[in-house]
């Protein structure tokens, strides 16, 4: 871990200062929804002073649909697809919440098998989602499709993964409450072994291509610099909050799962920095490993489901639950009322990526307008998720 | 460990001494009790729960709104009355209304102490327009996008909100779309045009709820 960050300090610099002729006089620019760095359709009501950012506005809503509203009018199994179009990149996750959630209403107990299978497929979402961020990092730098390309190669053969088991690559509907909807085989468990045990040497060469380049280093380091007080009171999770040198890893504080049984560390940032922030998921990625290494090793034969649970008129008693996981993101949840009927009262999902672009003003402050779509890209977003 | 629900409870009545706590009970297995503040001295309690040693509930998690409709309770009392001139024990039904009203939820964790969830909710007198609770943005800063969502979808106004828009929503868009009684405009990106055909139009466009009606100015004018 150290070894890395040792280019960090190497190569620290003072902060650019820009002065502008510009001086005082604001130009307000509307950047996006349809800009190929915002992620999706993300706007942005930016006041710029020459080249730098004085005030910056998010507009959101462009993918609204009111996902809420429909899960309050569907089944609690049928809102189990539609969470797949939340975060589309971590279906495994998106399901694992919402199942997770359902099942503190419910009071529903989950047989070991099925907990082990959650664990690998939510850790292989981890895997795909931290390799293509930093492939799309990479691309708002400029370093336009070669190394996307590179991290899609693998995620590829995660999605293959993904398919051969639920049927489906991206939109996976795999869990069900009380287990997972189909069993794994064999054959798919030593297939996600040999991606998982060979995943460390495509890392080794990603690290040495982009996270000790001079040119990433100079638009990251010290650039988007969020403090660890502001981070915390602002509700950041996930990797962004660990950047910031804040220990807190909903894998270890909650427990949920079978995450106590495996050995893993949490890697913290220093300086809270969008480079800090790139690391975090490079560093994550292989703790992501050993999770896998070790639940690969350690599963069992057995079943995937928990008989007791009534899939037709199923109706958890009256009351609510608030469910959440660590997601790739950050923290996802589910608030969920039960009034006893079919459908839930209330149906809420606390989107990480909506959350953590609460600051996206205070890490914009005076970086110019380049910064801000490399600082958007490290918060990692997903349109489907933060308009809900 | 966390203090119980009961402890941090007195402790708040302690410390904010004006202040009314009900503590909501949770019927489903995730035993997840919250407590009910009114909302006069909610921002007292958000600093106390945020800053109390033994709490340090740093984190403001979730935050979202909860529509409850009116309601109406039946209760059945056993009343004597004289029939024929023998006395009977005779049921009587009685219907009691129970006003609707809207609820903000919050959920708080520490990451400081890492325990939590503490949940808090407090209630808006009514349904109406222009329904009002104090904001907790100034105490946790993670509430801003929360609860601009929540003005958003449900319609309560946060007093103390520094930036109290539509969010999802774009700002021009009348009503509330996660109230419970919220009926779809038939045509979304439909635009009264002055026409006498489409006035007409616009006055059936309008009639579902006419409190709310955008078309009102078009057809006084």
């Amino acid at each position: 871990m150290s070894a890395t960050l040792q280019t960090l300090e190497a190569m620290e610099r003072p902060p650019v200062r820009m002065t502008s002729r510009l001086e005082g006089e604001l130009l307000e620019v509307s950047m996006g929804p349809q800009h190929p760095s915002t992620h999706g359709v993300f706007r942005m009501n930016v006041a710029l002073e020459g080249e730098i950012v004085r005030k910056l506005k998010p507009v959101f809503g462009y993918l609204h649909r009111n996902h809420e509203q429909i899960g309050e009018h569907t089944t609690y199994l049928g809102s189990m697809p539609y969470t797949d179009r939340l975060d589309y990149f971590c279906s495994m996750s998106n399901n694992w919440a919402y199942a997770l959630s359902v099942e503190k209403l419910a009071g529903i107990e989950l047989p070991e098998r099925a907990q082990y299978l959650r664990v690998i497929l939510a850790e292989l979402t981890r895997l795909q989602n931290h390799a293509s961020l930093l492939g799309f990092l990479l691309s708002d730098m400029g370093a336009w499709g070669t190394p996307l390309m590179y991290a899609f190669r693998e995620r590829e053969k995660i999605l293959d993964l993904f398919e051969s088991l639920s049927g489906a690559r991206m939109m996976c509907d795999y869990m069900r409450f009380g287990g997972c909807r189909v069993d794994a085989s064999d054959e798919w468990l030593a297939r996600a072994k040999q991606i998982v045990d060979r995943f460390p040497k495509f890392l080794d060469e990603f690290e040495e291509l982009i996270l000790g380049n001079e040119i990433v280093i100079a638009r990251t380091q010290n650039v988007g610099t969020l403090s660890a007080d502001l981070a915390i009171s602002a509700g950041i999770t996930g990797p962004m909050l660990r950047a910031c040198g804040v220990n807190y890893d909903i894998r270890k504080v909650d427990g949920y799962g079978f995450y106590p049984r495996f050995k893993f560390r949490i890697p913290l940032g220093e300086h809270g920095d969008t480079y800090d922030r790139l690391m975090m998921r490079a560093l994550e990625m292989r703790e992501t490993i050993e999770i896998l290494k070790q639940a690969l090793a350690q599963i069992q034969p057995g079943p995937i489901v928990n008989p007791k649970v009534r899939i037709r008129a199923f109706r958890p008693p009256v009351g609510e639950a608030y469910g959440r996981i660590e997601a790739p993101k950050g923290e996802l949840g589910f608030y969920l009322i039960s009034d006893g009927g079919p459908n839930p009262y209330r149906y809420r999902v606390r989107p990480p990526s909506f959350i953590n672009l609460t600051v996206l003003e205070d890490m914009c402050l005076g970086h110019s307008v380049a910064d801000v779509m490399v600082i958007l890209g490290s918060v990692d977003i997903v349109m489907g998720e933060v308009d809900r | 460990m966390m203090e119980s629900l009961d402890q941090i409870k007195s402790r708040i009545e302690g410390a904010v001494p004006e202040a009314k706590i009900e503590i909501v009970q949770n019927g489903s297995p995730s035993q997840q009790q919250s407590l009910l503040l009114d909302s006069e001295h909610a921002l007292a309690i958000g600093k106390f729960l945020r800053d109390d040693p033994a709490l340090r509930l740093d984190f403001c998690s979730n935050v979202t709104g909860v529509d409850w409709l009116d309601r109406i309770v039946k209760k059945t009392i056993k009343i004597k009355t004289a029939v024929d001139g023998v006395e009977k024990e005779v049921d009587q039904t009685t219907e009691e209304k129970i006003p609707g009203y809207l609820e903000a939820v919050y959920h708080f964790y520490s990451i400081a102490l890492k325990h939590g969830p503490v949940i808090i909710r407090m209630r808006t007198a009514d349904r109406a327009e222009g329904a009002r609770l104090p904001s907790l943005t100034p105490v946790w800063r993670s509430a801003e996008f929360q609860e601009r969502e929540i003005f958003d979808l449900y319609g309560i106004r946060f007093d103390g909100h520094p930036d109290l828009r539509r969010i999802l929503m774009w700002d021009e868009f009348e009503d509330y779309p996660m109230r419970k009684d919220y009926v779809q405009p038939d045509d979304f990106e439909w635009e009264p045009t002055p026409h006498d055909e489409v006035l007409a139009r616009a006055k059936q466009h309008y009639t579902l709820r006419p409190e709310l009606d955008g078309a009102e100015a078009l057809r006084k004018g």
